[in-house]
């Protein structure tokens, strides 16, 4: 019985973390910045470039930032969610607007609509690279303290949403407001 | 003869020459041949997420160039290859690499190759040695009756 016994144990546990290995998303990377401070930023906006967007003004509150761009057909599949989002009116959003022309990114936003309270304009994609961005669209959690709390790379949907974003948000507050 | 020599010369820097044809990387070479040489080594070792079986050396993604200009950048700034290394993995984690360190996670990973070799080892002499005793006892096993 043990003969034959341990082999076949080795065997199954093997399969099992195979299994595993097949059922995982080679396109999903973690991200090394979640629980480390964000990256800063200070960048024009795309709608005025005398207008800075910088990082720092949004401390001391929960914030999202999405990376999008014209060129990207994930972002145009999440925009309506994010307006969705946006309509929720939760946390602000910040647009990163990645490697894009700034025209077609203003004619994106006049015809399907804005769900961003601000959209910093990163045309040499250094601010993505900084956030370790490798395919748009991706979506940032920061925490009051400018600690990044959550990455999503993938359109959004409401069910990521209201599953992974509202209940971090709900408790970085609580942990804020029990802070001060 | 020294025609020859010069033609076997021109030939053999025509050869060494076209393996940058093939190169994807458009920007101007550094003029100092150490630091091209350090840009394309670090290039060959980092990973473009977004094509992830490539290395940003061979990828034209507009991700893996503005890459290769860091890289570029932070050469030309003086930083060593280890620096640049870091930098890469503060944004993009140990994926990045071509060649994985060893870390707290995936130690097991890199000891694995040596700790199933000990069990093999284990387990040969533990089976080579009941097999003695076993052929022991059958050999000696009438001889220990009669003493």
């Amino acid at each position: 019985m043990l003969k034959y016994g341990i082999p076949l144990l080795l065997a199954v546990v093997l399969g099992v973390f195979l299994m595993i290995g097949l059922n995982r998303d080679p396109r999903y990377v973690p991200s090394p910045l979640i629980g480390k401070p964000a990256p800063e930023f200070s960048l024009p906006s795309l709608q005025d470039a005398s207008y800075p967007v910088s990082s720092k003004e949004l401390l001391g509150q929960p914030w999202v930032l999405n990376v999008w761009g014209t060129w990207c057909g994930g972002c145009r599949q999440e925009h309506d969610t994010l307006l969705a989002i946006a309509r929720q009116d939760v946390v602000p959003m910040i647009g990163l607007n990645w490697k894009d022309d700034n025209a077609a990114a203003q004619q994106w936003l006049r015809q399907l609509g804005n769900p961003y309270a601000a959209v910093a304009e990163d045309r040499e994609g250094r601010t993505a690279i900084d956030w370790g961005v490798y395919g748009a669209p991706e979506t940032f959690l920061i925490g009051p303290d400018g600690v990044v709390l959550y990455k999503h790379i993938a359109p959004m949907t409401m069910e990521d949403w209201n599953k992974e974003f509202l209940p971090r948000i709900e408790a970085a507050r609580a942990a804020a407001g029990s802070k001060s | 003869m020294t025609r020859v020599f010069l033609r076997a010369g021109f030939l053999a820097a025509l050869l060494a020459f076209s393996g940058l044809s093939l190169a994807i990387d458009t920007e101007a070479a550094f003029e100092d041949p150490v630091l091209q040489h350090r840009y394309e080594t670090i290039n060959r070792e980092l990973r473009c997420l977004v094509c992830q079986n490539q290395t940003i050396a061979d990828s034209n993604a507009t991700l893996a160039q503005d890459l290769r200009r860091e890289v570029r950048e932070m050469i030309a700034a003086g930083k060593t290859d280890d620096e640049i290394r870091e930098f890469m993995i503060e944004r993009y984690g140990d994926f990045v690499l071509y060649r994985p360190r060893m870390t707290a996670q995936n130690f097991l990973l890199w000891a694995a190759p040596a700790l199933l070799l000990l069990i093999a080892a284990v387990v040969l002499v533990r089976v080579v040695r009941r097999r003695a005793q076993e052929s022991d006892i059958e050999t000696d096993g009438p001889e220990a009756g009669h003493s």
